[in-house]
C-alpha cells in the first residue's frame, strides 16, 4: 500500500498544470459556478479543451476521449479545481453523450458527439417534474407516435441552465399502460421546436439557475429516439450513474478550505483573528477530516475502477458525505464573513454590470448566494435519501 | 497509489482470520475473559507460532520485516474477535520503543523475547492527573549513580497483570508539563519496589494501577537519551493510534454486519425491522461512518514515516474520525438491536463497549482535534 503517485503520474500532473497556466482564460480566474455567469463565462474553458482534445477525457478514445486512467483524470480534477476553474457543463459531457455512445445510432453519435466535445452545442437535460422528482419513474409527460414524428406534451422543472440550451435530452412516455418504469422513452429535443418554452425560475440566491419547462404539441422526429422505445428507463439510470461518479467534489472542497481560512485570517474576533478563535478552529479542523476521509475513499473507489471495477454503489458514499461536505463548507464560509454575509448584491454580476461599490470585503459578495445555492446538492442527482436507498439496497441487501 | 495488500498481508490475514473464527468464538471468549486469568496465553503462544508476533519487526532486529501496514491488517482481524491478548501494547508500543530508540543490546534482550511469544509487555504512560498530555508527568526517575530511582503512579495500564516487563515514562529533569526532561524506561515487573493494583475493564480487559516506589534501575533501562523522550513517546504512540483505529475499524465491520443481519431476522408488526426505512438509513449512515473510518486508518497507517507535522496530521484526523465512527456505530447498533443490545449475553452490546473505551485511549476525540487545530 502506499499513497503517492507514480513518476508518470507527477510528471503527467506537471503537463496539465502548465497547459492550465497558460490556456485558462485569465478574466475566469478562480471563478468556480457563481450565480452571475454568462453563457460565454461557462463556455470559455470548454472550448479550449475542445480544441486540445481534453473536453471528454473519461469518453472513449474512439469518441474523442484520452485515453487517460482513472486517476489521471483524478489529476486533472484536482488541478482544475486548484484555480477554482469553471469546468465544462456535465449535461452534454457527462450526461448525454455517454448515452449517445453507448446507445445511440450511429446517425446520432455523427450529429450529436462533435459539439458536444468543442463546447459548441449546450444541452439540458429534461427527467423532473413538478410531481415527479425524486420518484422519477412516475414522470406524465407523454410522446405519442404520429407518423414518423413524436409529438410530446407534458412539463419538466428545474431544467438546468436550459435558458441557454440548444438541445434537450427527454424522458417521455411512449406506453402509458405499461408498468411505471417500462414505457419511457429517452428522446433528443431541438429546444428551438415549435412548443418548447422554457420560463425561469428565481431561485434563493437571486440567481436562474433552473427552469420549467414546458412542451406543447412539440414534434420531434423519431430517428431523435435514442435505442429502443420503451427502453428509456435503462439509459436514465446508466446516465445517473454517470452522473454520480465525481461527484465528491473533494479537490473543489480542498481549495474552498484554503479560502475559508484565508478569510478566518482577515476576520476578527475578540480582536485576534477568527482562526485563532478555538471553536471556530476546530469546526474547520473537522471539515477537513472528514474531507480526508472522503478522498481516500474516493481514491480507494478509483483504485478499484483502475482495476475494472465500474463505479459501483459506493459512489452513493461520495455523493453523500461529498455534498454533506460542500454543504457544511458553504455554512463555514458564511459564518465567517458574519455581519457582511447579510447585504444582497443582486442576482446579476456587479462587477460587470454595475458601477457601485460592493459593500463589504471581495471575499464576503458571494457567501451567502453560495450558501443557499449549495442546498441544491443533497436534492439535485437523486436525493440524499435515495442515495441512501440504493446503499440500502445495493450494499446492505435490505 | 495502490491500495493492495501484498500476497504475505494477505496471507497473514487469512490465517488470522481463521484462528479467530474457529478458536475465538464469542462464548469461548467469554469465558477467558471471566477467568482468573482473563486472557488465552495458549492464544499467545500460537500467534508467536504464527509469526504474527514479530511481523512488525525488521529482519536485522529478528523479526519478519513486516510494518505498519502489517500492524493495520493484524490488529483489525483482532477488532473482528474482540481478541484481549496485548499485541498493541507489547508489539506495536515496547516494540516500538525497542525499534526506534533502543540499543542494539536492548534490541537483543528484548525483541528476541517478543517474537517468540516469551515477554509480555505493558505501556504505563497515563498518569491519574495527566489526562491526554504525555509530558504532563508526576512519575519521577532521578539519577542515582549511573541507573535511576523511579517513584509514582500509573493509571488504567492495560494488559499489566499479564506482563512480564513495563515500558514507563517518568520525568527526569525540567517542570510538570515542560515538553524536555521526560524519559522512557524499560524493566522487569518483578523489579523489586513495584506493586500493581490489577483489575478487570468494562471491555473485558485487564488492566492495573501501577505504583513505584524507589525503583532502582540501572543506565541500561533508559531508552533513547535521557530528557528527551517525548518525540520518540509521540512516534510509538501515533503508531499505537494507527494500529488502534484498525483495530476500531475490525470491530466497527463486524457490529455493523451483525446489526444489518439481526434487522433481517428480527420482526415488528409482523415484517422484518430492516424493511423500515428510518432504520435502514441509520444503517447506511453506519457502514458511510465505517467506510470513512476506514480511509482515515489507512491515511494514518500510511504517514506514519511521513515528516512530523503530516504524521501527526493524520494520526489526528484518525483518531476523531475513527473515534467518531466507533461512537455512532456503537450507539446505533445497540439501539437497533432494541432490549437484546443491552444484555451481557448478546455480542452486540460487547463491541459497543469495546468501541466505547476506544475513545479514551491515546487521546479522546476533543484532544486529537485539538492537536488538529494546533498544527492546521
Amino acid at each position: 500500500m502506499n499513497l503517492e503517485f507514480t513518476p508518470e503520474e507527477q510528471a503527467f500532473r506537471e503537463e496539465v498544470r502548465a497547459f492550465i497556466a497558460e490556456n485558462y482564460p485569465k478574466h475566469l480566474a478562480d471563478f468556480g459556478m457563481r450565480e452571475d455567469m454568462a453563457r460565454e463565462d461557462f463556455l470559455a474553458w470548454h472550448k479550449v479543451l475542445g480544441k486540445k482534445g481534453w473536453s471528454v477525457p473519461a469518453w472513449p478514445v474512439e469518441y474523442g476521449g484520452t485515453g487517460w486512467t482513472p486517476t489521471q483524470r483524478y489529476i486533472w480534477s484536482e488541478e482544475n479545481a486548484r484555480i477554482n476553474a469553471v469546468m465544462p457543463l456535465p449535461f452534454g459531457v457527462s450526461m448525454v453523450g455517454p448515452v449517445i455512445y453507448t446507445f445511440g445510432s450511429e446517425e446520432q453519435k455523427a450529429k450529436h458527439l462533435p459539439g458536444i466535445r468543442s463546447g459548441e452545442v449546450w444541452w439540458c437535460q429534461g427527467y423532473s417534474e413538478p410531481g415527479a422528482g425524486s420518484d422519477l419513474a412516475s414522470l406524465k409527460t407523454t410522446a405519442v407516435r404520429d407518423g414518423d414524428h413524436y409529438v410530446i406534451n407534458g412539463q419538466k422543472t428545474w431544467t438546468t441552465l436550459a435558458q441557454y440550451a440548444d438541445w434537450g435530452f427527454f424522458l417521455c412516455r411512449t406506453d402509458p399502460t405499461a408498468k411505471q418504469q417500462e414505457g419511457i422513452s429517452f428522446i433528443l429535443v431541438d429546444m428551438k421546436t415549435p412548443g418548447v418554452e422554457v420560463k425561469p425560475i428565481k431561485l434563493l440566491d437571486g440567481g436562474y439557475e433552473v427552469n420549467e419547462t414546458w412542451l406543447t404539441d412539440v414534434r420531434v422526429p423519431v430517428e431523435n429516439l435514442v435505442g429502443q422505445e420503451n427502453k428509456g428507463w435503462t439509459y436514465a439510470k446508466f446516465l445517473l450513474a454517470h452522473e454520480r461518479s465525481g461527484i465528491a467534489g473533494v479537490a473543489r472542497s480542498k481549495r474552498g478550505i484554503e479560502k475559508l481560512r484565508e478569510i478566518a485570517t482577515h476576520e476578527t474576533l475578540d480582536g485576534q483573528p477568527l482562526i485563532k478563535d478555538f471553536d471556530f478552529a476546530k469546526k474547520v479542523s473537522q471539515l477537513e477530516i472528514d474531507l480526508a476521509a472522503l478522498e481516500i475513499t474516493e481514491l480507494r473507489t478509483l483504485a478499484g475502477e483502475q482495476a475494472g471495477k465500474g463505479p459501483g454503489p459506493e459512489s452513493s458514499i461520495l455523493k453523500i458525505k461529498g455534498t454533506e461536505i460542500q454543504q457544511r463548507l458553504t455554512e463555514l464560509t458564511l459564518e465567517a464573513v458574519g455581519t457582511y454575509s447579510a447585504p444582497y448584491m443582486g442576482g446579476v454580476s456587479n462587477d460587470n454590470g454595475s458601477n457601485e461599490h460592493p459593500v463589504g470585503p471581495d471575499y464576503a459578495q458571494h457567501a451567502a448566494a453560495t450558501y443557499f445555492n449549495m442546498r441544491k446538492t443533497s436534492i439535485y442527482g437523486g436525493s440524499n435519501e435515495i442515495q441512501r436507498n440504493i446503499i440500502t439496497k445495493m450494499i446492505l441487501g435490505l | 497509489m495502490d491500495f493492495n495488500f501484498t500476497e504475505e498481508q494477505g496471507m497473514v490475514r487469512d490465517g488470522l482470520s481463521r484462528l479467530v473464527r474457529e478458536q475465538y468464538g464469542f462464548e469461548e471468549r467469554r469465558k477467558a475473559i471471566a477467568s482468573s486469568e482473563g486472557w488465552r496465553p495458549e492464544i499467545w503462544a500460537q500467534l508467536a507460532e504464527l509469526g504474527i508476533l514479530g511481523m512488525p519487526f525488521s529482519e536485522a532486529d529478528g523479526g519478519f520485516g513486516g510494518g505498519a501496514v502489517d500492524a493495520m491488517v493484524i490488529m483489525e482481524e483482532f477488532g473482528k474477535g474482540l481478541v484481549v491478548e496485548p499485541f498493541l501494547p507489547t508489539v506495536v508500543c515496547a516494540g516500538g520503543f525497542l525499534k526506534h530508540g533502543g540499543t542494539a543490546a536492548q534490541k537483543e534482550e528484548h525483541i528476541g523475547a517478543i517474537v517468540s511469544g516469551g515477554a509480555v509487555f505493558a505501556f504505563a504512560y497515563a498518569e491519574p492527573k495527566g489526562r491526554y498530555d504525555y509530558a504532563d508527568l508526576e512519575t519521577t526517575a532521578k539519577k542515582d549513580g549511573s541507573g535511576y530511582v523511579l517513584n509514582g503512579h500509573k493509571a488504567v495500564v492495560i494488559g499489566a497483570p499479564w506482563a512480564s516487563h513495563l515500558v514507563v515514562t517518568a520525568r527526569t529533569g525540567g517542570e510538570r508539563r515542560d515538553r524536555s526532561g521526560v524519559s522512557v524506561f524499560v524493566l522487569a515487573k518483578d523489579t523489586p519496589g513495584v506493586t500493581t493494583r490489577d483489575y478487570v475493564t468494562v471491555d473485558g480487559r485487564r488492566a492495573s494501577e501501577v505504583y513505584f516506589e524507589n525503583v532502582a534501575v540501572g543506565a541500561e533501562a533508559l531508552i533513547g537519551a535521557e530528557g528527551e523522550g517525548l518525540a520518540l513517546i509521540e512516534l510509538v504512540t501515533d503508531e499505537a493510534i494507527a494500529a488502534l483505529c484498525a483495530e476500531a475499524c475490525g470491530a466497527m465491520k463486524v457490529a455493523h454486519a451483525m446489526t444489518v443481519e439481526y434487522s433481517r431476522q428480527r420482526k415488528q408488526f409482523g415484517v422484518p425491522i430492516g424493511s423500515f426505512q428510518v432504520l435502514q438509513h441509520r444503517m447506511v449512515d453506519m457502514y458511510t461512518a465505517y467506510e470513512q473510518a476506514v480511509s482515515l486508518t489507512y491515511l494514518a497507517t500510511l504517514r506514519l514515516g511521513s515528516d512530523e507535522r503530516t504524521r501527526k496530521l493524520a494520526v489526528s484526523a484518525a483518531k476523531v474520525g475513527v473515534g467518531q465512527s466507533a461512537r455512532l456505530i456503537g450507539q446505533e447498533a445497540v439501539q437497533i438491536h432494541g432490549g437484546n443490545g443491552v444484555t451481557d449475553e448478546y455480542a452486540i452490546g460487547h463491541y459497543f463497549k469495546r468501541l466505547t473505551i476506544f475513545d479514551s485511549e491515546f487521546g479522546n476525540v476533543d484532544h486529537h482535534l485539538k492537536r488538529h487545530v494546533a498544527l492546521s
